[in-house]
């Protein structure tokens, strides 16, 4: 996984709250076995209408979404994640996001930023004013920025101390576990002997 | 101080813990199916990893199979090269794979417990979010994205920071006729998408205790739809007579010691919830869903409510996008929206007693013209214990469809789909935007329900047929 620290792009605003994962992607658009070319089930329901923010030019190339809370409710579905990331996001700023979809962007190395939901709609008010305007998530600092100079808008987000780290240090979670190997052993010799298997020796 | 149920279960699991760390849990059984699993095995090929415990893992095809002709190749290639890719994959890293056509085969999380391999105590997870159903059995169960389902075949464990616990008391009764879906579907209107958000619940209380394994699993299976990260119930007699003798449960002395322990499984009396709610049963009515999310639900009694009495601004604008999506009119009686097709089926109400509910209602009965009923058992053994009870001929003859088991119609990516603007009662777990096929509108209800809006092509409850 690639070290995140920080990324300045174009923000969208995304101005729903309860995205789920059905609308980031439809089921139909599962079937690939590759971690690729998800893109185009990216929102794939609500790209059909021609106002729709991702069809808007002036956002074109965008890489920081900027959502209404509960984002990412619904299945578990890491495809949402990838669909976003295959499109080009970077990251997600929402006041609220789901614990499955936040913890798949932590795995997949997208940023899932929990910013209050009043920052929420300024910045929003500030992209739809003035749509192309960057968005800076600093990853080190725990700060959104939106825009410049003076309208600029500077927050904190929230994001959980251990997700941070291994963002920052690009660190691959299974090589971290499997470090542990002798724990997980060990513990393993203790398990009653009534637990359930599905495969049975002879 | 004590421990609740949910804590018992976690520090049981516990392979490792350190301060500023997720705690590592170990997985006692790893669900999997064809969607969420392939990059996940690419990725450990890729690392030159193996599946620590293939005998902790077991493989099912379920979301993307057809219902109709299982016996023949899979006409879409999309969906062929996935279910294709777990066969692969299962024989490569030797899983246990139930595939299309086996006599195990189904939806995961009707064939885990089914099985009997889903137990009291245990670590579940699956690369689904309805994996939480196994919680009914006092195991702490949850859905997972695909790069945690290649950690767990490659360590069997989970980095997982510890969560919340809530208490869910459900006092009382439920009246005759308002089942486990209703009272979920009530609870999840009462809390909204986020209010399970961070925490394990615990559904507790008279009119848990009260209702069948397959009315626990209902409500468990849609702990996902109000954000928990899990709900479980306490085992009890209930959970044990479930359990025994089912192929994949402790015989013998193994049986005893296990049901020693399984009665261990309840939260201490000086135990601490976090949260706590309390709902009381015996004022229950059927439930339905009028919006594009779970939370979005009134009595059947009720009406499509207005969007201007949320207070909220943003439930406000949410009910408007819904009322358009779902093309409803803000007042109009819940009885009086007309529906083109009711799916009854799904990890939420596929499982037997649900089929003998709805042949109860629908027996010599006719399903109304103008609408369409697909009955879609949860698992091929509920299909031959349906068959064996003569339920698909009552379904047959009253002009239902009697299909093959799988996810089906409940999300819209095997052929099972709704057309645009084709309205469905469908006693599956979401009403998402296009859940069921682009453009389709969803309306989540109970069992009977179910059965009696087939029957008058209305959304009607049994009361109503008489």
């Amino acid at each position: 996984m690639d070290k995140f620290t920080t990324h300045t792009g174009v923000g969208v605003p995304l101005r729903r709250s309860n995205v789920d994962t059905d609308q980031i992607i439809p089921a139909v658009y599962l079937k690939r076995v590759t971690r690729t070319g998800f893109e185009d089930g990216l929102f794939a329901a609500w790209r059909n209408d021609p106002e729709f923010v991702l069809n808007n030019a002036a956002y074109a190339g965008g890489s920081v979404l900027v959502a209404g809370p509960d984002f990412g409710t619904g299945s578990s579905r890491e495809h949402a994640v990838w669909a976003l990331q295959n499109y080009g996001f970077k990251a997600v700023i929402s006041p609220r996001f789901a614990d499955i979809f936040r913890g798949n962007s932590g795995k997949a190395g997208l940023l899932a930023a929990q910013v209050d939901e009043k920052v929420v709609q300024k910045i929003w008010d500030l992209l739809e004013e003035h749509p192309g305007t960057t968005v800076t998530v600093d990853l080190e600092s725990r700060t959104v920025r939106a825009g410049e100079g003076v309208d600029a808008i500077e927050d904190s987000f929230d994001i959980d101390d251990y997700t941070r780290w291994r963002l920052l240090e690009g660190l691959d979670d299974i090589g971290i576990t499997l470090g542990h190997a002798d724990d997980i052993a060990a513990y393993e010799a203790t398990r009653p002997s009534w637990k359930p298997a599905t495969i049975h020796a002879g | 101080m004590g421990k609740t149920l949910a804590e018992k279960v976690w520090d049981e699991h516990v392979v490792r813990s350190t301060p500023g760390e997720p705690d590592l849990l170990y997985i006692d059984l790893h669900l999997i199916h064809e969607v969420t699993s392939p990059q996940a095995f690419d990725g450990l090929r890729l690392a030159g990893r193996t599946v620590r415990r293939p005998d902790l893992t077991l493989a099912t095809e379920d979301h993307n199979v057809p219902t109709l002709d299982w016996d023949k190749p899979i006409a879409d290639p999309v969906s062929k090269t996935q279910v294709d890719t777990l066969r692969r994959n299962a024989e490569e890293f030797g899983v246990r794979l139930h595939p299309l056509g086996d006599v195990e085969q189904g939806i995961v999380h009707v064939v885990g417990p089914q099985l009997g391999l889903t137990q009291p105590g245990m670590t579940i997870v699956c690369g689904d979010s309805h994996t939480s159903t196994h919680g009914a059995f006092g195991a702490i169960a949850f859905g997972i994205g695909t790069s945690e389902v290649e950690h767990v075949l490659a360590t069997q464990t989970l980095p997982q920071a510890k969560p919340k616990t809530m208490a869910v008391t459900i006092e009382g009764s439920l009246p005759e006729g308002v089942t486990a879906k209703d009272m979920v579907l009530t609870l999840i209107a009462h809390t909204g998408t986020g209010g399970g958000q961070g925490y394990i619940v615990e559904y507790r209380g008279q009119a848990i205790e009260e209702l069948s394994m397959e009315g626990r699993m209902t409500v468990c299976n849609m702990s996902i739809e109000w954000g928990a990260k899990a709900g479980l119930i306490a085992p009890d007699q209930t959970t044990f007579d479930y359990i025994e003798g089912r192929p994949e449960a402790p015989k013998g002395a193994d049986w005893d010691a296990a049901v020693a322990h399984w009665k261990t499984l309840v939260t201490d009396p000086d135990a601490e919830f976090d949260k706590e709610i309390v709902l009381d049963a015996s004022t229950m009515t059927p439930f339905v869903t009028w919006g594009t999310n779970p939370g979005q639900g009134v009595p059947l009694g009720g009406a499509v409510p207005f969007p201007e009495q949320y207070d909220d601004e943003s439930d406000r604008i949410a009910a408007e996008k819904a009322l358009q999506y779902m093309g409803l009119e803000a007042g109009t009686p819940m009885r009086e929206v007309k529906v083109d097709t009711v799916f009854i089926g799904s990890c939420t109400n596929g499982r037997i007693e649900d089929l003998r509910t709805a042949a109860a209602i629908i027996k010599g009965r006719q399903v109304d013209k103008d609408t369409r009923l697909l009955v879609v058992p949860g698992s091929v053994r509920v299909r031959l214990q349906a068959q064996d009870e003569g339920l698909d001929v009552i379904f047959k003859e009253a002009g239902a469809e009697w299909r093959g088991a799988g996810c089906s119609m409940c999300l819209g990516m095997n052929p099972d789909t709704l057309s645009p603007g084709e309205r469905s009662a469908s006693t599956s777990n979401r009403n998402f935007e296009g859940r069921q096929g682009k453009g389709g509108r969803t309306h989540l209800v109970s069992v009977p329900v179910a059965a009696a809006t087939a029957i008058r092509g209305t959304l009607s409850s049994p009361a109503d047929l008489d």
